[in-house]
């Protein structure tokens, strides 16, 4: 086990728009891409950002060692519950999560 | 071959001025940056303002002015004034004017409105043109009414038309943040996949190279793809800056919306040319309907803020039932004493230093030295907000976790301790409207500024 912000270069997360939130993972090798892709479940991001699973959307890119996750912001940008304008914060959810 | 300069990320953002001097040299076919987005939230959109300082983007659009003149070539902006609403154009025309005035410029301005009445789109939603996007919120016609603006985002076949008219300046309301720079390669009948592509990686300025902060960037648009090098004397861009860019911000990496189709990189190919410039070829435009995106804004409250900072160890391991139980008191009291029903009004304890950040979702559990308590009343008027907010202050100062204790007092940064926000506003719109004509939506206007 290893938190995940420990194994790979950066977790980027930034709005997509003021709706939609995403995650980049960007692992920095073939092997941490290869580890992280296979061991960073789809439903645990989800739990860990309180969206359901079926909003995620995930892509694995190969070519750029990079895991991209975007989902329907927990919260819209800018209303009164928000608390992250740019939605950059998120990304340490990410960072500290516990992965195999 | 067109080749677009591009001085920076955002108006406001600063760029390296030797790399600007550099990118004018290069004798580009059009000047081109983006003056905003929705990044900095519904405020400036609502207000219709934008958020950098009047100084700071007076004096960077001063040097992009005489770049314009020592090029001879158009100036476009995009998005002006944060959130490209009709204000935020005449702003920075008023800007343009003063300048042109003041380096002693004669130039043709186009002003280019996105700016939509309430009226048109609900006309149009009742019509059944407006679509909602994945993600949308609930909208009628009354929603739309109570926006106090609505922008549709200009694709290129907008900024051509100011471009066709001869300006040496245009300044455009809500754009794609591509567009500016897409549109005159397409006009020219460059590939247009290589141009909408070109156009995603070069929005941000140099944040597709190893270094963002020297903004200035060419890209070179012709038959097949483009070419992007970096002007900023240590910038390299990579295969792997410029392809990993089609991440950023946007929710499909391969994928790219815009009026009148998408974007499809999944097939694109990213050569490295030497060590700094990256070439692209391979990109696919696909035609589709063609829709504008909506976005609009409107006020959902206003608010009164205060910070009140807990240092005593007890009070900093109990802050959480401390606030909660100073809101449940207020909440009571704000009933009682301002007529209002509980669900017309909200009081908020955040915990900085706890999980202010994250609320909720916080998985970090440490006990920490002092927490500040960010208390965040929204209310329909400014009044009520300010009274809430009054109603508030002396459990703040003086609430005591038990009965039977010395009556504590806790630190108040400020005097007054209350800080009104005034209104806050909310994004209520993410759809697409159909147009039969480009045009249809948004509105030119060209003037002759200065004298030379």
């Amino acid at each position: 086990m290893a938190e995940l912000g420990a194994i790979v270069q950066k977790v980027r997360s930034k709005n997509a728009g003021p709706f939609w939130l995403t995650v980049d993972v960007f692992c920095g090798s073939r092997e941490v891409f290869a580890r992280v892709s296979g061991a960073l479940e789809t439903a645990r991001v989800a739990a860990l950002y309180g969206v359901a699973e079926a909003d995620v959307r995930r892509f694995d890119i190969a070519d750029l060692d990079v895991v991209k996750f975007s989902f329907p912001r927990p919260t819209v940008q800018g209303t009164a519950a928000d608390r992250d304008m740019h939605g950059a914060a998120w990304a340490v959810l990410l960072e500290e999560m516990e992965i195999g | 071959m067109v080749r677009v300069l591009i001085p920076t990320g955002a108006l406001g953002l600063a760029y390296d001025r030797a790399a600007l001097a550099r990118g004018v040299a290069n004798r580009p076919d059009i000047i081109a940056v983006d003056g905003g987005s929705t990044d900095s939230g519904p405020s400036y959109l609502g207000r219709g303002v934008s958020k950098y300082s009047r100084a700071t983007t007076k004096a960077e659009w001063r040097d992009l002015m005489l770049a314009r003149a020592e090029a001879g070539v158009p100036l476009v902006i995009g998005t002006a004034g944060t959130c490209g609403a009709d204000s935020a154009v005449d702003w920075l025309f008023e800007i343009t004017r003063e300048l042109a005035e003041e380096l002693g410029q004669k130039v043709k301005v186009a002003r280019l409105y996105s700016g939509q009445s309430p009226d048109t789109i609900a006309a149009a939603m009742r019509a059944g043109r407006v679509t909602p996007l994945s993600g949308a919120p609930l909208a009628d016609e009354d929603l739309v009414r109570s926006c106090t603006n609505i922008v549709a985002l200009a694709g290129v076949e907008q900024i051509r038309a100011a471009l066709d008219t001869g300006a040496d300046i245009v300044i455009a309301g809500r754009t794609t943040d591509t567009a500016i720079i897409a549109a005159l390669p397409i006009a020219r009948n460059c590939d247009a996949g290589g141009a909408w592509h070109g156009a995603k990686v070069g929005e941000c300025g140099a944040l597709a190279t190893t270094n963002p902060a020297s903004g200035v960037i060419q890209i070179d648009f012709d038959e097949r793809g483009f070419t992007l090098e970096p002007l900023g004397a240590t910038a390299r861009a990579t295969p792997y800056t410029v392809s990993a860019h089609m991440l950023y911000e946007n929710t499909d990496p391969y994928i790219l919306h815009e009026p009148g189709g998408h974007l499809d990189v999944a097939a694109s190919r990213y050569i490295a040319l030497d060590d700094r410039r990256v070439r692209v070829e391979g990109s696919v435009w696909v035609p589709g309907r063609y829709t504008v995106k909506l976005e609009g804004a409107r006020v959902a409250g206003y608010q009164v803020v205060s910070l009140t900072l807990l240092r005593d160890r007890r009070y900093v391991a109990n802050a959480r039932a401390w606030a909660e139980d100073i809101a449940r008191r207020c909440r009571e009291v704000a009933v009682d004493r301002t007529g209002l029903a509980e669900a017309e009004f909200t009081i908020e304890m955040r915990l900085v230093g706890q999980d202010a950040t994250l609320g909720p979702l916080e998985t970090g559990r440490t006990v920490p030295v002092e927490v500040g308590v960010l208390a965040i009343v929204t209310a329909p008027t400014e009044a009520q907000a300010v009274e809430i907010g009054k109603i508030l202050n002396p459990y703040l100062l003086h609430h005591a976790l038990t009965e039977d204790e010395p009556m504590p007092t806790f630190a108040f940064p400020f005097s007054p301790a209350e800080m009104a926000r005034g209104a806050g506003y909310e994004f209520c719109l993410h759809h697409v409207m159909a147009l039969d004509d480009p045009m249809a939506a948004f509105r030119l206007q060209v003037s002759e500024v200065g004298h030379g």
